[in-house]
């Protein structure tokens, strides 16, 4: 019991943490790290979740494919975040691409 | 071979798996990517259309995947508001396939870009498939976790798309869009930690028999609400959605409008009404329906002010997704017809009228080289049926009869003056002036030559740019006139567990 | 489906199929295009003849469409609905004449025709609604494509007309839908045929079903042009001449005064109004109307405007006389007047066209001693403004009579008195030019004069107004004959209790 509280609870702080990262700051390798944090903290909640004591019982599978198939989500998702990163960094004129735009388009960027 | 029986349930994999070979195909045969995507588009229409026979003789079916039960298993679910889904899904998407290819056809003839149009296309295909499968596993899903994983599925395909066009904007604008629908999913994801922690299963079937009203519940819902909300873009979540549609390509921005932000509505709506309606309060409902209604009016008046035609078609979307939210607190209200009707309505009519509006926005940004409303004089004699396409798209988002849009905008006037809120139906009635106010102003643009108006350069011939938009415009507008195909195929297929809420709160 | 449906979905057919057509016909195909329109609307006309008599003996036509529980469309063919449609296919005929002869040589005709013949085939759909929804319905798709008609020229001002235009029209729209469904909830689905639901309603929500009446008048009040809500209509004169006719005296404006028509006999019956009380507001905003169309026409130098408020005055004697719903012989006035009203002001339209197209002749004060060069054209105006004033044997005179019978029937001098300041207005603003084109001299030349044709105009143009100032003359004098208008008129009004 102890255990799934702290276990819950860490995941519950990073889940917080990642997630006040995420709006706060502007840098995009931020972003993408603050939200890689918050899958961490959701899936130490999910695993902390399916916690049995030794000899108390069967193993519950479904949280632990739950949690895989949630890192690999968040490995391709991270891939693909980090070249979206890195194009926008090629093709933008400043450093630090991370401003927040609120929809105001430039002309020739119309598809 | 019983599996390919009319009445085998084993027919509702295949809108999931097609598309993913299709997509697959499409990666590596990067020569013969339309006629795979044609081929796996009208397969998945045809097999849709079958679905919905086999749902009108049968009823609603299961399909457990790989023969295991529920709990342990995945199961797969046709009823009534899945269905229609899937159909919108697929006519849409056979419309935009077919429209795509023209928009790449043009695009490569064009020989000073040709190569980075090439690669664009080389990309679309696959990434198109990809999606498809991933929206039809959504409404197909029967199982909590399952919907994560085509979420996610749906959201990495759309973002990869959004970015395709290459410049800068589209890039801001997708990456935005990824970080928005990593968001969403994990908040939902962690939804789920809290419904697998009070209830132990993670099958809808199962889940809807368990009217619990715990405080686990209540906390799952709410995060895979804000999850769900998150990616449909309502009000004030919406930030990410006018730059995102605005800037990807024309095809993209008619898949992204007309069919990505339906998916998580439709799960939204199903938690919320069929899975756990014990848990809705009116307060709630309420609350959700203000949001809807600020969404539809500050929206719509955001559209009014653009001045770029992508911009004010991605503003209008954020303003016709309000109306599905203010169904929230009228889909109960009793009036003899079942509790999706309103949604399926909007949703239906929405998605072919702005897809046939983004289509034409398409052809028109192709034909001039620009999109600024103030300069689009004179485009009715080079694109007569893009200009009565979006004529006609604009007639059902203003909501004017026969439209499909009239009949959703009549249900929520109906069931808002019925059970005597009429504060919604204000809003509904504002929302549509303000909405002919923005398709009109760029009508009355495109519809008026000048005199003394010469053609800039003879066009080949656009029909696979105008005929497919001018299609879905057509459904929309008749979408109204049949509308008692819809409703039949939803009182047929709906689970009865969701009717029984019809007329109130248990 | 019986025959009687069929007849009812081949009149809407007949100029819906031209209609179409014509979209996809390539600009040159002026011969095909002219032809198209002519045999869609002779078949109309004999298709509509052929409703009329059936109406007449007591055949039912109705074809009915259900969408969704509530919401039904219906077509009906009733003696009110033969009169507006048998009104609209012959002007509509007239106007597609005249029409041809005016735009020739105006480029986009292909669109103008074939909006032309949506518009006429929306109206028909107006005339033939069986109940509210299906009116609504058509209501709102005659704004759309009459819009299209109004910007026609493509100038600057035209789009703001037109843009005003649809400001006015669907917040009309808007205010008509919230109530038709307000309606509905109350007392159900509203069919015309029912004449009025029953009056228990009254009691549990006198106050809703009031403001709901106030709504629905401001909804085909923006059509009719009452007062306040006029404003769209001088502005929309910018177009030519064929839509300002088919506008003021066959489409739009008389669509919304039909409206008031049915509101007021068919969807509350004039006993749950007399109960409710609304009648004396209808009369009194008719009444303005009237006077202040007069009024404003007074102030006008360009003819087309003078046409305009003229018209907005005149319109309103239907609302007058449906303002006295219970009185049958103001009900009998109100009702022809829809009929004589729209031949009076197709025949000053025409006119107005002719003077504009041959001579550029767009002011009142270039209008002297024009009868000289174009006699013809200014004796079928002069008796449609005999008419307007009220001088027997014109029709104009025949409405007033029964208007003002039926007030004095009432027991509403007022009725009277507004009748007779009214015809005294008119005489003020359409004497003069009569006067000036009949007895001036002319003072300068012509602004642009165009010799076309051997008689004073094209032929095209001059036979429209001959035949409609004909039939003018023809049914006031032939007004108590089996055959006539007030004929029917009378007809229609026997199958109401009132």
């Amino acid at each position: 019991m102890i255990t799934t509280l702290i276990y819950s609870l860490t995941g519950l702080i990073l889940f917080g943490m990642g997630f006040f990262t995420l709006i706060i700051h502007s840098h995009p390798l931020r972003k993408i790290l603050a939200v890689n944090v918050m899958s961490t903290g959701v899936f130490l909640i999910l695993v902390a979740t399916a916690y049995i004591p030794l000899g108390e019982g069967e193993i519950d599978p479904v949280p632990h494919a739950m949690v895989l198939t949630g890192i690999v989500v968040s490995v391709s998702v991270t891939a693909l975040a980090l070249i979206l990163a890195c194009r926008i960094q090629e093709t933008s004129n400043s450093s630090l691409p991370g401003r927040k735009q609120q929809g105001e388009v430039p002309e020739e960027s119309i598809g | 071979m019983t599996v390919f029986q009319f009445s085998s349930p084993a027919w509702m994999v295949c809108p999931v798996i097609l598309p993913l070979i299709a997509g697959l195909l499409c990666f590596l045969f990067s020569h013969r990517t339309f006629a795979i995507a044609l081929a796996a588009a009208l397969t998945n229409l045809l097999v849709v259309c079958l679905l919905t026979g086999q749902l009108l003789v049968f009823g609603p079916m299961r399909c457990h995947m790989g023969g295991w039960q529920p709990p342990l298993g995945i199961t797969l679910r046709t009823d009534g508001p899945a269905l229609l889904m899937l159909l919108m899904t697929a006519v849409t998407g056979l419309a935009i396939t077919l429209y795509a290819r023209g928009y790449f056809s043009y695009r490569i003839s064009d020989p000073r870009r040709a190569g980075r149009h090439q690669r664009q296309q080389r990309y679309f295909w696959p990434l198109w498939m990809l999606l498809l499968a991933g929206l039809n596993g959504l409404f197909l899903s029967n199982d909590v976790f399952n919907v994560y994983v085509t979420l996610e599925l749906i959201g990495i395909s759309a973002a990869s798309l959004a970015a395709l066009s290459g410049k800068p904007a589209s890039l801001l604008a997708s990456f935005r869009y990824l970080l928005v629908s990593l968001l969403g999913s994990l908040t939902y994801l962690f939804g789920i930690v809290f419904l697998y922690r009070s209830n132990g299963v993670l099958d809808l079937g199962l889940l809807q028999n368990l009217a619990a009203n715990g405080l686990g519940i209540r906390t799952a819902l709410v995060l895979m609400s804000v999850g769900l909300l998150l990616k449909t873009a309502l009000f004030p979540l919406h930030f990410w959605l006018p730059p995102a549609h605005a800037n990807a390509l024309a095809p993209v921005s008619a898949i992204l409008s007309a069919l990505v932000v339906k998916g998580s509505f439709y799960m939204l709506f199903r938690f919320w009404f069929e899975i756990f309606p014990s848990t809705i309060t009116q307060p709630t409902l309420n609350f959700m329906g203000t949001l809807g209604a600020v969404a539809v009016l500050w929206g719509a008046v955001q559209a009014i002010r653009q001045h770029r035609l992508k911009l004010m078609v991605a503003y209008s979307t954020v303003s016709q997704l309000g109306y599905l939210f203010i169904a929230f607190p009228l889909a109960r209200v009793d009036g003899g017809i079942p509790v999706w009707s309103i949604v399926i309505f909007i949703a239906l009519a929405h998605a072919c009228a702005k897809s046939a509006m983004f289509m034409a926005a398409g052809t028109v940004f192709l034909h001039l080289g620009h999109d600024r409303i103030k300069d689009l004089s004179g485009v009715r004699a080079s694109l007569p049926i893009t200009v009565f396409a979006y004529g006609i798209a604009g007639v059902s988002l203003m909501g004017l009869p026969p439209s499909g849009g009239f009949v959703g905008k009549w249900l929520l006037l109906t069931a808002s003056l019925g059970s005597s809120q009429w504060w919604w139906a204000l809003v509904v009635i504002t929302g549509s002036l303000l909405a002919s106010i923005y398709v009109f102003r760029v009508m009355s643009r495109l519809f008026v030559i000048p005199e003394g108006f010469s053609l800039k350069k003879s066009e080949p011939h656009f029909r696979l740019l105008e005929w497919p938009a001018l299609a879905l415009a057509l459904i929309s507008l008749f979408l109204g006139l049949a509308a008692s195909w819809p409703l039949h195929i939803l009182v047929h297929g709906t689970t009865t567990l969701a009717q029984v809420f019809v007329g109130g709160l248990p | 489906m019986n025959w009687g449906q069929w007849l009812l979905v081949s009149i809407l057919l007949s100029s819906f199929i031209p209609g179409i057509i014509i979209f996809g016909l390539p600009e040159e195909k002026h011969r095909l295009r002219t032809v198209l329109n002519i045999c869609g609307s002779i078949a109309k006309i004999a298709l509509v003849l052929i409703m009329d008599i059936g109406v007449y003996f007591g055949h039912i036509f109705e074809i009915r469409l259900s969408i969704i529980p509530g919401v039904e469309l219906l077509l009906n063919g009733d003696p009110l609905s033969a009169l507006f449609a048998t009104l609209s296919s012959v002007l509509w005929l007239l106007t597609t004449v005249y029409a041809v002869g005016y735009l020739e040589g105006s480029p986009n005709r292909s669109h103008f025709f074939g909006y032309f013949s949506l518009c006429v085939t929306v109206t028909i759909g107006i005339a033939l609604a069986g109940n509210l929804v299906t009116f609504l319905l058509f209501y709102e798709m005659l704004t759309l494509t009459t819009y299209p008609l109004v910007i026609h020229r493509g100038t600057e001002k035209s789009q703001r007309a037109g843009g005003n235009y649809l400001i006015y029209a669907f917040s009309g729209g808007a205010a008509f839908l919230f109530a038709v469904v307000s309606l509905q909830t109350i007392v159900g689905p509203v069919d015309f045929s029912a004449a009025g639901f029953p009056s228990s309603f009254i009691e549990s929500h006198g106050a809703a079903l009031i403001l709901i009446f106030i709504l629905l008048i401001i909804g085909v009040g923006v059509k009719a042009a009452l007062v306040p809500l006029h404003g769209w209509l001088p502005q929309a004169m910018v177009a030519p001449a064929p839509v300002s006719a088919l506008l003021h005296a066959v489409a739009v404006v008389k669509a919304g005064a039909f409206g008031i028509i049915r509101i007021v006999l068919d969807v509350y019956g004039p006993q749950n109004l007399l109960l409710l009380g609304v009648l004396p507001l209808l009369g009194g905003v008719a009444s303005i109307t009237i006077l202040y169309g007069s009024i404003r026409a007074l102030q006008q130098d360009d003819l087309k405007r003078r046409l305009a408020f003229s018209t907005i005055s005149q319109v309103s004697y239907i609302a007058l006389g449906m303002s006295l719903a219970d009185q049958p012989l103001a009900v009998i006035g109100g009702l022809v007047h829809l009929v004589h009203q729209g031949l009076m002001k197709i025949t000053l339209f025409f006119c107005a066209g002719n003077l504009a197209e041959t001579l550029g002749i767009h002011r009142i004060s270039e209008m002297n001693g024009v009868a000289r060069r174009m006699p013809f054209t200014m004796a079928a105006f002069s008796v449609g403004a005999l008419g307007m004033i009220g001088i027997p044997p014109t029709v104009g005179f025949v409405s007033k009579w029964y208007l003002g019978l039926g007030g004095l029937a009432a027991g509403n001098w007022w009725v009277v008195a507004v009748l007779a300041v009214s015809s005294l207005l008119n005489a003020c603003y359409f004497l003069p030019i009569l006067t000036r084109a009949w007895f001036g001299k002319q003072q300068e030349p012509w602004p642009e004069e165009q010799y076309i044709g051997r008689f004073e105009t094209r032929l095209m143009l001059l036979v429209p107004p001959l035949i409609t100032a004909f039939i003018v003359i023809a049914a006031g004098v032939v007004a108590n004959a089996q055959v006539s208008p007030l004929a029917w008129v009378r007809f229609i009004v026997r199958g109401y209790t009132l």
